[in-house]
């Protein structure tokens, strides 16, 4: 099939019906709202299921209880109705029913406002409901990854019986690319639900679906299992992009459009005699930690572009933390834009060269001192 | 190769359109495109704009600083636009709504009288199809042709009997700006 100019929201949304979707509940907000217009206008047109709740609380409850008959469905929306949906998301991972989920980021805290961020990567990828759960989180970076991406999120969705959130900030979602759209999945195959699905028990011992249970060694063991699944996911679905890292001595990482960014300013590095490479990770759960220690055995130094205050950096000190040579760290720096603005090449650029200056030189830990409770001379 | 430019004018005069056109059309020629509107609480009669980045290479940034290249369909757009332009870049300016001439001098200036010249092709909405066209012939990043192969491929249906009034338009641009700076 041939490219065709598609707006990052729209193309998600069409991605998403030729993956199956069977139902998508939602409620508008900027800078998602062309996702949920798309889906008004075309699945009715398909009879599907095209439902605009009440808010996001009922969005994401109605997601769960669709979820259940094993069916492909999903919900869309920005920040802040995101967070109204982390009782919900909690919800639905300890029920083991897949979904999928879009978050187009925008900035904040608060009602912040509506231009592009990336502050919700802690809470969707470390879990911003209550519990111990995971989601797989992908990271799109161009309107063509969205679509490629929002099916894989299907397919994951239901391999693990987990939530997939594509994450992506509301430059992409507002963004038109020449992209290439895949034929419909295959429609026998999203015919029949799986064994677990709630669809009547006729004929058959009913199912059940829960997230309760009370005696805490089962709520245990049930914990035990998740955690084995998450173990496995970190051990087979890393997926991430690189450019120029085989000789790269100083090495940008970034996610979605900071990373797309991030790789400009790393071609202009080279340009200038630099040894930059770029890693943009495309699954943020799980994370390509394994690749990070890898590179940090070549690497002198990190620089980790976010549009936050710096989110993912944590994640990239873990990863390189003592993996350099000798059990040494290398640099991990940090640079990023919040609010709402994107960072230019030009930034990051600078950011990059400020690291090749100083990386190398392991910093010394500044001292930690923390107040005894009466709030008198601290202890050491 | 890398090509940013921004369009600017109020809502309704065409700006946002006139940028997809120009993305189609470097889709259509094999290139690397990409084309981000200003979204935002925005009110009638406010201003609109959008960032078109052309590349035979990967983009990284949609948006940027300094374009290289800018159509600027009001005065509060040229006020806006005029100070951000990379020195050199090609400014289109529609004379026929913006009174002042722009004050920097090392930028190749277009002034086109859009809106006169799409009321001579007998609709006045033509006025953003002439300001491409004027653009296309100052910076040389697509042809005319290929601008006119896009629109022909690219309006919706209900449009296509439009198609030999908007080449007309986009002729007249791409003419006016090539006599301005020979």
């Amino acid at each position: 099939m041939a490219k065709q100019l598609l707006k990052g929201n729209e193309a998600i949304a069409e991605a998403a019906i030729r993956a199956g979707v069977q139902a998508y509940f939602g409620y508008p907000i900027t800078p998602q709202t062309e996702l949920l217009e798309y889906m008004a206008r075309r699945m009715p047109e398909l009879g599907r299921v095209f439902l605009q709740a009440e808010s996001e609380l009922a969005a994401i409850n109605m997601v769960y209880g669709a979820a259940c008959t094993g069916r492909r469905v999903m919900t869309s929306s920005s920040s802040p109705g995101v967070s109204l949906m982390q009782e919900g998301l909690s919800y639905i991972a300890a029920s083991e029913v897949p979904c999928v989920i879009v978050d187009v980021m925008r900035g904040g805290p608060g009602l912040g406002n509506i231009a592009p961020a990336q502050g919700d990567y802690t809470q969707i990828v470390k879990g911003g409901g209550h519990g111990d759960y995971r989601m797989i989180v992908l990271a799109p970076a161009t309107v063509q990854e969205a679509v490629d991406l929002t099916r894989l999120a299907f397919d994951l969705a239901d391999k693990y019986r987990m939530i997939a959130v594509v994450l992506l900030d509301g430059s992409l979602g507002q963004m038109m690319e020449p992209a290439e759209l895949p034929p419909f999945a295959d429609g026998a195959a999203l015919g029949t639900p799986p064994a677990w699905a709630l669809t009547g028990a006729q004929g058959r011992p009913k199912n059940v679906v829960t997230s309760i249970h009370l005696v805490p060694e089962d709520e245990e063991q049930f914990n035990q299992q998740l955690q084995a699944r998450y173990a496995e996911i970190a051990r087979t679905e890393v997926r991430c992009h690189e450019y120029a890292t085989a000789d790269a001595d100083l090495i940008v990482v970034g996610f979605g459009t900071a990373g797309r960014v991030a790789q400009t300013a790393v071609k202009q590095a080279r340009a200038q005699g630099l040894k930059a490479g770029l890693l943009r990770p495309i699954t943020l759960f799980p994370f390509p930690e394994q690749r990070l220690a890898e590179l940090a055995r070549q690497a002198r130094g990190f620089l980790v572009v976010e549009m936050n205050a710096g989110q993912m950096v944590d994640d990239v000190r873990l990863a390189v933390s003592g993996q350099g040579r000798g059990g040494l760290t290398p640099a991990v720096r940090f640079y990023g834009r919040m609010g709402g603005i994107v960072p230019l090449p030009d930034e990051v650029l600078g950011a990059l060269k400020a690291l090749a200056e100083t990386a190398g030189h392991t910093p010394q830990p500044s001292p930690v001192s923390c107040l005894p409770l009466d709030g008198g001379p601290v202890a050491r | 190769m890398q090509t940013d430019l921004i369009i600017s004018g109020f809502g309704g005069q065409g700006a946002l359109f006139a940028g997809q056109i120009l993305a189609y059309a470097a889709m259509d020629e094999g290139l690397h495109v990409t084309w981000i509107p200003s979204y935002g609480p925005e009110m009638r009669g406010g201003t609109a704009h959008c960032t078109v980045v052309i590349s035979d290479d990967e983009i990284g940034s949609p948006l940027v600083r300094n374009p290289a290249a800018a159509i600027v369909l009001n005065q509060p757009s040229l006020d806006k636009y005029e100070p951000l332009m990379a020195a050199g870049g090609v400014l289109v300016v529609n004379s026929s709504l913006i009174p002042r001439r722009p004050q920097r001098t090392d930028l190749r200036v277009v002034e086109v009288p859009a809106n006169a010249l799409a009321e001579e092709l007998g609709n006045v909405r033509l006025a953003n199809v002439v300001a491409v066209g004027a653009l296309v012939a100052a910076a040389g990043v697509l042809s005319v042709e290929a601008v006119e192969r896009a629109l022909a491929a690219h309006l919706p249906e209900r449009h296509k009997h439009l198609l030999p009034a908007n080449s007309q338009a986009l002729r007249r641009g791409a003419a006016l700006a090539a006599a301005a700076l020979a």
